[in-house]
């Protein structure tokens, strides 16, 4: 084995143990037993999983959060999806400044997005809810599921949807039974790591929540009022939940790879 | 049929519009709204609809420069963070790139991004653990003799920039990789032919056709660092403010949305500082 080689190996494992050595930590003391969810490890057990499982407060903020990332992960999907198919089969010469308006969220931290909105709904009369927090999601989000459809939108299902026409299709019937089959992979892409994002925001679910609230928020209340044994454990379910959302993505794009 | 006789709808003139929206709505106008509250005066806690630039003078005097001093720490942990980042990816990307056998690129690159989908509190939380004064560096600085005693490492701006480098390390691991993988070999092959050293070829062919990679790469971590505020709060403490934290207090403290307004709109004109600086690189990529 060249040097060079042994160079690489080494570089990649250290690499990948920084990577991972937050996670492995979290994991392992999850499994923690003791009062104390801190270093030192001393032993296994599930007992902060019974108190996960036990914690409604904590149940409860889940559910709320999954409610708001599939509800605003379809929005954004669906906007998203649109915007891309309206740009892509009608030119125009303001194409290019709605889609300098439609990714500009990414470029504008999630904070000042935030408070933008807290200030608006303050003068709408909408209030801080999980509403809210949906909505700025799908602000947050409507950027990725543009970006991600309008990519794999090309000349190809343009000639498919105009033999729709051509044979009678309306336009919403081609869109429906041609553009949207096609295009599947993508749109679940799109969803799926949008829902991802979603279930995992912070800033905007702390502003623009306030009795019901999502998972990462609750989170964070817990971490200020001191070391709760159960956020352990909470983590690492919110890391596997995640994972499994990746792993998802990763087969779908293998298989739209396979079929592309 | 009556429903076949209406003029069917021109879906694609306005299938663009509901996104445009929304982004309207829920982005451009907030945006709008503060841009103009951040330019209003409030006197106690009645907010004066005039014009004037107390908040941005109030950003530059007041407190003794503890906003100057926010934004100042905001702009060196994210350059720091960048720099750093980018020194740990690159070599990163450039083996995944080109040591490992193609079939395994892929399953490799899902596994060093995972952690990247990890919620983004615990993620930095985690660390903590890590750092805490018996956590595993500890550990093993006092067993190497590095350390005399156990330290605390948390609550500092090293903490905050190890948290960074961990997160963007991925990110722009991605972004580098992306780039290396569609270099084509002909060139660097052409390069070897031609009596370069792998040295050479790196430096004048893979380097600067690698560029566009790392600009993206480094906007989207300047970017996204900057206006951080989970990170810097929970690993940095309170010690040492960044621009964020500094708003979040404004918010959440005083319910002073006017200077809070006037502070995002600073930090909002260095990220177009930014990416004007880096616009030249990011328009590259799409030629």
């Amino acid at each position: 084995m060249s040097a060079r080689r042994l160079f690489a190996i080494l570089y990649l494992l250290l690499a990948l143990g920084f990577i991972f050595l937050p996670v492995v930590m979290l994991v392992q003391y999850s499994f923690q037993d003791g009062l104390v969810p801190v270093p030192p490890f001393r032993g296994f057990s599930l007992r902060w999983y019974d108190a996960f499982l036990a914690n409604d407060r904590l149940i409860h903020a889940m559910g709320n959060s999954t409610l708001v990332a599939i509800a605003s992960s379809a929005v954004a999907t669906a906007l998203g999806f649109l915007a891309a198919y309206g740009m892509a089969r009608r030119k125009r010469r303001l194409n290019l400044w709605l889609q300098l308006l439609l990714m500009a969220p990414i470029a504008v931290s999630y904070l000042i997005i935030a408070m933008g909105l807290l200030i608006v709904f303050n003068w709408l009369g909408i209030s801080r809810s999980l509403l809210a927090v949906g909505i700025g999601h799908v602000v947050i989000n409507l950027p990725l599921c543009f970006a991600i459809v309008y990519s794999q939108l090309g000349e190809h299902q343009a000639n498919i949807e105009r033999a729709a026409h051509d044979l009678g299709a309306s336009d919403l019937k081609a869109l429906l039974l041609i553009t949207v089959p096609m295009l599947w992979p993508a749109l679940l892409a799109g969803f799926l790591i949008a829902a991802t994002l979603s279930w995992d925001e912070f800033v905007i679910a702390f502003l623009l929540s306030k009795f019901e609230v999502t998972m990462p928020v609750m989170i964070w209340s817990m971490l200020r009022s001191g070391l709760n044994p159960a956020l352990n454990a909470a983590g690492t379910i919110v890391f596997a939940i995640s994972i499994l959302f990746v792993i998802l993505i990763e087969l779908l794009q293998a298989r739209s790879r396979r079929h592309g | 049929m009556t429903a076949l006789s209406v003029r069917p709808l021109d879906l694609k003139r306005w299938a663009t519009w509901p996104a445009v929206l929304w982004t309207g709505l829920f982005f451009l106008l907030p945006l709008l709204i503060m841009l103009a509250v951040s330019f209003s005066a409030r006197v106690g806690d009645r907010m004066l609809g005039a014009f004037s630039l107390d908040n941005y003078a109030a950003f530059f005097s007041q407190g003794g420069g503890v906003y100057v001093a926010a934004l100042a720490n905001s702009v060196e942990v994210t350059l720091i963070t960048t720099l750093v980042s980018l020194a740990v990816a690159y070599p990163l990307a450039y083996i995944l790139a080109y040591g490992v056998p193609a079939r395994w690129q892929r399953l490799l690159l899902v596994i060093i991004v995972l952690p990247f989908w990890t919620s983004y509190v615990i993620r930095s939380y985690s660390w903590l653990l890590v750092l805490s004064e018996k956590g595993v560096i500890n550990q093993v600085m006092v067993a190497l003799g590095l350390f005399d005693q156990p330290i605390g490492l948390g609550n500092t701006r090293g903490a905050t920039v190890l948290g960074f480098v961990h997160f963007f390390t991925m990110l722009l691991t991605l972004t580098i990789y992306a780039n290396l993988v569609q270099i084509k070999e002909s060139y660097r092959k052409a390069a070897a032919d031609l009596g370069a050293s792998p040295l050479q070829v790196f430096l004048r062919i893979t380097l600067p056709l690698s560029v566009p990679g790392v600009a993206v790469g480094a906007f989207l971590t300047f970017v996204l660092a900057i206006g951080d505020y989970i990170t810097p709060q929970i690993l940095g403490g309170s010690r040492e403010l960044l621009l964020p934290q500094a708003i979040m207090l404004q918010i959440s403290r005083q319910a002073n949305f006017e200077m809070a307004s006037a502070m995002s709109m600073v930090l909002m004109l260095v990220v177009s500082a930014a990416f004007l600086l880096f616009a030249r690189h990011l328009r590259m990529e799409r030629v």
